[in-house]
Order: structure tokens, then sequence, then C-alpha cells
């Protein structure tokens, strides 16, 4: 989570998809909360709970188990994708989704930033 | 590169389907057991450009997709703009099968993908005579709503990039990258309410739970191919299937996902080319005099 920042803010593209994107969102990895700042599509903070008052639009939070599978360099079958782990109930997203909603693949692309890159 | 014509032909056919004259694009290619593509929901018949270019499969079999009302080329009937799209079982089963009256397709192969996985088993019910065989890819008896659709069709969230948004991770990690963007490009360019139109078919209005134990695979054979990385329709859920309907046979493909024709053509193929040989072969016996 430390390199989150460092991984998309070095992806242009990336950067650029997000450039209407001002939000704060909370990201749970079991008891650990991460409240993450987007602004014009860079990761502008990552702090670390526990939080007093936090606010956030929206909340992704999943077990640790859940994002260490997701983030498996070659995810197994139905741990893969966010909306995978939606599917079998895993992943709750929950607040004002209209940021996440409408900007689908930068989140996703994002999450997937922390995955170990597969080099052929 | 050196530039070249794909052996495919696109052409636009008019007809009556649901009461109301169309203008439906048809592409077809190839000789033989004529075999009728049904594509995904919210995209296209490109999703088999890979099919309807391999050489071999065409010498065999005259490959036909078309892009139902309302998506791809096909248009909209006139008025359109006074109706909300909402594709039900029944409309579907009529569209399939006056397209395929109109071709004048003579017990053609069906072979449909994700809704048109599901409209298989329909078709395998309702008309196992007039289907030689019947391939669902990406069949399951039904799925339950798993996200909110109706973040698919609102004019705050762009309908292209959320639609393909939804079904990006649909796609197996180890899809080629240019065949991955290639199938969410299609997926991006439906028209406003059209992926959310065919999902009330998906996840409503075609659950064919209590019926499809009643298919009879002696009138019709029906095979099953699903993609490893499918968590719409999983593997599970086909093999839930071939539990429940006798004769029928089920393959999961390694390393595919819900687009196996689109996102990865070749490994997909070579799932195929086994099925459209047993099609074949199974053809060819029936016509050895006894």
């Amino acid at each position: 989570m430390e390199r989150l920042a460092e991984l998309v803010n070095a992806d242009d593209r990336l950067v650029w998809k997000g450039r209407f994107i001002d939000t704060s969102f909370l990201l749970e990895i079991g008891e650990t909360a991460y409240l993450i700042k987007v602004a014009e599509g860079r990761i502008a903070s990552v702090r670390r709970g526990p939080f007093v008052m936090p606010s956030w639009d929206f909340a992704l939070r999943a077990s640790r188990e859940t994002w260490e599978r997701f983030w498996l360099p070659l995810p197994p079958p139905g741990w893969h994708d966010l909306f995978a782990l939606v599917k079998r109930r895993a992943l709750t997203i929950e607040g004002d989704l209209h940021p996440f909603m409408a900007n689908l693949l930068y989140f996703k692309e994002v999450m997937a930033s922390l995955r170990p890159r597969e080099t052929n | 590169m050196k530039s070249y014509f794909e052996p495919l032909t696109g052409r636009y056919l008019h007809l009556n389907l649901l009461g109301k004259p169309h203008r439906l694009y048809v592409e077809e290619a190839g000789q033989g057991i004529p075999l009728l593509c049904l594509h995904t929901a919210g995209a296209d018949t490109r999703q088999y450009r890979a099919l309807l270019n391999d050489r071999e499969i065409l010498k065999e079999f005259r490959v036909i997709a078309f892009d139902l009302p309302w998506h791809g080329k096909s248009s909209p009937p006139a008025g359109w703009q006074h109706t909300d799209y909402r594709l039900s079982s029944k409309d579907y089963l009529s569209i399939i099968m006056d397209v395929a009256d109109a071709l004048e397709l003579d017990r053609p192969v069906a072979m449909g993908c994700s809704i048109g996985g599901r409209i298989a088993l329909h078709l395998a019910l309702e008309y196992p005579e007039r289907f030689r065989a019947i391939i669902g890819l990406e069949s399951g008896a039904h799925v339950d709503a798993y996200y909110d659709t109706t973040w698919l069709h609102r004019p705050d969230v762009h309908g292209g990039e959320v639609c393909a948004g939804i079904v990006s991770g649909l796609i197996a990690p180890s899809s080629p990258e240019a065949e991955r963007w290639e199938t969410l490009w299609h997926y991006m360019q439906g028209g406003p309410g059209i992926f959310k139109g065919d999902l009330f078919f998906y996840m409503q209005d075609g659950d064919i739970r209590a019926r499809v134990a009643k298919i009879d695979t002696q009138r019709c054979p029906l095979y099953l191919l699903t993609g490893e990385y499918d968590y719409s329709c999983t593997p599970e859920d086909t093999l839930d299937l071939v539990q429940r309907i006798k004769g029928a046979e089920a393959t999961i493909m390694k390393g595919l996902g819900h687009f196996p024709m689109s996102e990865d053509p070749q490994k997909f193929l070579s799932y195929l080319r086994p099925v459209l040989e047993r099609v074949r072969a199974s053809g060819a016996a029936r016509q050895i005099p006894k």
C-alpha cells in the first residue's frame, strides 16, 4: 500500500484516465483501514488508520486473505477482479458510488496496480 | 504490411421482426454446414471475427453471425426513441428463428455466448428439430443480479466506459492485450441502455432453471464450453447443467473467460475444433446408407 501513490502517479495514461476525479475513498484490508485521496487522477495521499472521524465518498472492504489473492501475479479464477470479488461476496463496495462507477476502469486499474507485474 | 480483404461478407438483411420492419446486419463466410453464431449482451458480430476467418473451419462450415436489432450495425426499429429496449426470452427466440428462416438455413448448428449461451438452451428446449446441434458458450441456467445495473444507463455516467468497466474482469488475465481491448471496444460502442436491456433477459426473464432438465439431447446434441475465469456464468453453473441435462457435454476452457471467441480466439478455436469435428462426423454418419 505504501507504493500505491508511486505506482499510479508514474502511469501517465492512468492519471489521464482519472483526470476528472477528486475523491477520497476508504480501503479496508481486514482490520487495517487506509484513506486514499485522489486529485485529478493522481493519488494525493494514502493515510493509514485507525481514524477518529474519516470522511470518504465510498469504501472498499475485504479481508486480508481476499486482497492477498487478488494481488497475486496471476490470481485464481474468481479472485482476479473487483466485481468477481463482489459476486462471491468477498468484497463490499458502499457509499456514494458515483465517482467509483463513473471511473470504473480507472479504479479497477488502481487496485490492480499493486499486483506484481508479470515479466514475459 | 500487405493489405488484404478478409474472406467474410457483410450484408444488410431486410425482414420483419416482432411485427416491425428491420434492417439487420449479417456476416458470413465459408460453405457447408450452417453455423449460426450469437453474440453476447451489449456486443456484436465482431466477437466472431476469428471464426469467420478460419480457413479450415470455413471449408466445412458456413459461418453466419448477425447483429441483434439495436446492436452493432443493425438499426433499432423506427420509433425506437419512444421505447426502452428490453430483451425478453420470447422476443429473442422469435428473432433467431425468423433470421434462420429468412436465411433459409437447413438445420443449422446454433452457437451462442453468454446471453447467446442462455438462449441456446431455450433453442434446445423449444426447437430441437430445427438444429443439428447446439453449442453453448458460457452457458448457465440463470444468473442472479450481482450488481446494480442502473449504473449502465444514466446520463451522468459514460455508458460505453462503464459497460467496458463492468465486463473487463470477465476476460481472463492471460488473454492477449490486443484482443482484450478489442473486446472492450465493442462494449464501449454499444448504444445507450442496450447492454442493460440485454441483461433483463440474462438476469431475469431468461431464467430456465425449472425447465432445463427437459432438454432432450437425443433430438439435438448439446455441447457446452465455459472459460475458467468466467465469474458471470461460472464453470460450476455449466457443470450444473450437465448434471441436470442427460447427454449434455461440457468442457471447462483453461485460461479463458466470458468472451472466449473474442478475448483469445486461437485458444478458443483449439476447444471448438473437436466439437465441430464431432458435429460434422455425426452428420456424415447419418448420411451413410445402412
